[in-house]
């Protein structure tokens, strides 16, 4: 470790600084050392006792509490692949083929990573070499949450444009990293569901199976469908409770069935690239309140949002989708994995305590309000969580504003007295 | 007001091209575009801009109307009442506005349909009402006049570039009065052929160009440092 620190700043350093050769990378240099030593310099004015953990740490803890999500992810898109072939069933979906999977799963989920980080990172790099500042770690985070929440088909020159545009629009117009409105993986993944609906629709997961099925090349297992569990409930939406589609739907969320409650829980129903887990979400979520990253508030408030939402309909219940279970809702399609990496996004969350019960609360109420409510959006979660990026500075607003007028109350009854 | 306007204004007498008059025309192509600086007209510029052949078709009836606006307001400058002016230029303006509706109607009966009834707002758009107010009742039809070819064409550029980014990313295709759209990526290209591509929706929807619009003003804005204000 010595011998490296020692080559870096004596041989490589130089060229980058003062009038080296390579001044011009200097950013680029920065950054990538920053990587891998701690930077050398320490405070000179103001308070000096600092917490050792900055951005570059905070964000690889995000990405280490991500990692549960993105192994189970990789592993499933495998399991799916082969229980949509029919070379498994479900009795010993967990034992078989294991490595198998892994490959599969890999082969969809390495590309989708490699082609967002290099887009991502590839206009940080020019925007900071432009502006003259240093590149900021806000992509990291970003970058790997993109893959885990895109559909495991899509077009990588997709992924490389809705990137594109997330960091240029929703990031760096905003000023950069710390800057921004909305949760720039959203905004990738907001910007695909309305720039090409139909590879994000949740109707077609395996793509290249269902091509060959179509094509009439492939037998498909049976009773597979493609559909993830939300592009199926849409179906029933307008249906009558008790008529033949809903029943039918319906009888693939009971126990037994293909999106039954464990089978939900644990993720092994076809979906985004990580979203499907519960679990792993959780586990996740364990990791970030442990060490402080994540907030608690907004985590826990955001599925009792969702939880009430359910309860909700199910007095409702005027369409079979309104009648599954609300602890069923919430841990269907992206709501656990929206609830801990998205929603808590410390830059575009609320900032203060109770805006934080209240922005958490209604992000998971309106979660599974529109998912319930409008088909053509399956995926509710996104939508919630934008609007209520939107809604946090109001919110912010009423809280502080609240607490002035509360102080103030006091203090002039103080006064009185 | 009407008798100090016309004291005020009575400079020696200047050739129509000189220097000042030429900065009526170049103005508002950059430095006070009225879509990009002074933030007017917003409205048709989001809604008419998913076709290039809409937006020509907006760009001439609003060059025809501010022209005609100008003009007739700068002439009748000095007769109008000052409290009933904003009346008498929306007299104006809706005639002008009529004319070309009925004209549109006539000739090019589907580009009227498509810009439904944002031939007839027009009347409310605010860059021709604005340079009525602040130009045309001050000055002489032929300073006029230039003044209203440079808003129109200022207003013009910003609805083109918008309408030809929308177009060739949402539609894959390019269009223009007369010659219709012509779809220029081969066929087997797109997703639904066994191909690769996929036309971009988001930009047929309006948020688009606004987005579009407001990376117009990003690239402007870096290149004029004259427009960032100070804070």
């Amino acid at each position: 470790m010595k011998a490296l620190h020692k080559l870096i700043e004596e041989r490589v350093k130089p060229n980058f600084t003062g009038d080296g050769k390579l001044k011009r990378f200097w950013v680029v240099f920065d950054s990538l050392e920053t990587f891998l030593f701690t930077p050398g310099h320490t405070t000179s004015k103001g308070v000096h006792v600092r917490d050792g953990i900055d951005l570059k740490r905070t964000m690889f803890l995000v990405i280490v509490a991500m990692l549960p999500a993105l192994l189970f992810g990789t592993w499933n898109i495998g399991h799916q692949y082969y229980l949509s072939l029919g070379d498994i069933t479900t009795a010993d979906a967990w034992s078989a083929m294991f490595l198998d999977k892994i490959l599969v799963g890999a082969i969809k989920v390495v590309p989708l990573i490699v082609v967002s980080y290099a887009t991502g990172l590839g206009i940080e790099f020019i925007i900071a070499g432009i502006n003259g500042h240093s590149i900021n770690e806000g992509f990291l985070v970003s970058g790997m949450l993109i893959p885990l929440i895109m559909p495991v088909d899509v077009p990588l020159w997709m992924v490389a444009v809705a990137t594109a545009f997330a960091v240029m629009i929703a990031k760096e117009v905003f000023g950069g990293t710390g800057m921004n409105i909305l949760n720039v993986a959203l905004t990738a993944r907001a910007f695909l569901f309305f720039a090409y609906p139909k590879q994000m629709s949740g109707e077609i997961w395996i793509h290249n199976v269902m091509g060959s099925k179509a094509a009439g090349t492939l037998q498909m297992a049976d009773g597979y469908t493609g559909a993830t569990a939300l592009g199926q409930l849409a179906n029933t939406v307008g249906q009558p409770v008790n008529g033949e589609v809903s029943a039918g739907v319906m009888s693939m969320f009971a126990d037994g069935g293909m999106f039954s409650f464990m089978n939900c829980f644990i993720g092994t129903i076809p979906g985004s690239v990580a979203e499907t887990s519960a679990l792993a979400a959780l586990i996740g979520a364990a990791l970030l309140i442990w060490t402080g990253i994540g907030s608690w508030r907004i985590i826990s408030s955001f599925i009792v949002g969702g939880l009430v939402m359910g309860v909700i309909f199910n007095a409702l219940g005027l369409n079979a989708y309104m009648t599954i279970g609300p602890v069923h809702q919430v841990v269907m399609g992206g709501f656990m994995f929206g609830a801990v990496f998205m929603a808590t996004d410390p830059v575009s969350a609320a900032q203060t305590n109770t805006g934080k019960w209240v922005y958490g609360f209604l992000g998971g109420l309106f979660s599974i309000m529109i998912r319930v409510f409008n088909p053509a959006y399956p995926e509710g979660v996104m939508m919630a969580i934008l609007f209520m990026n939107v809604m946090a500075p109001t919110i912010d607003h009423y809280v502080i504003e609240g607490n002035i007028r509360r102080r103030e109350k006091r203090m002039t009854q103080a006064a009185i007295a | 007001m009407s008798t100090e306007t016309s004291i005020a204004l009575e400079p020696k007498r200047e050739s129509l091209f000189s220097k000042k008059n030429r900065k009526l025309l170049t103005d508002p192509l950059d430095d006070s575009n009225p879509i990009t600086v002074q933030v007017l007209g917003i409205c048709s510029a989001l809604a008419i801009t998913v076709q290039v052949q809409q937006a020509v078709i907006m760009s001439l009836a609003v060059l025809f109307v501010m022209i005609g606006g100008n003009v007739i307001v700068s002439m009748m400058r000095n007769i109008i009442p000052d409290r009933i002016r904003i009346i008498v230029q929306l007299v104006v303006i809706a005639s002008l506005v009529i004319i070309v509706d009925e004209v549109l109607k006539a000739y090019s009966p589907d580009i009227s349909e498509k810009l439904s009834v944002f031939v007839g707002l027009i009347i409310t758009n605010c860059i021709i009402m604005g340079r009525l107010e602040a130009f045309a009742l001050g000055n002489k039809p032929g300073p006029a006049m230039l003044d209203a070819v440079g808003n129109a064409m200022g207003y013009a550029w910003i609805l083109l570039a918008v309408a030809f980014v929308r177009e060739v990313l949402g539609s894959g295709a390019i269009s223009f009065p007369g010659i219709g759209q012509v779809k220029f990526l081969p066929e087997s290209w797109f997703m639904a052929n066994g191909g690769f591509y996929e036309n971009n929706n988001l930009m047929i929807l309006p948020p688009m160009a606004l987005i579009t619009v407001g990376v117009i003003i990003w690239i402007q804005r870096s290149r004029n440092r004259s427009l960032i204000e100070e804070n």
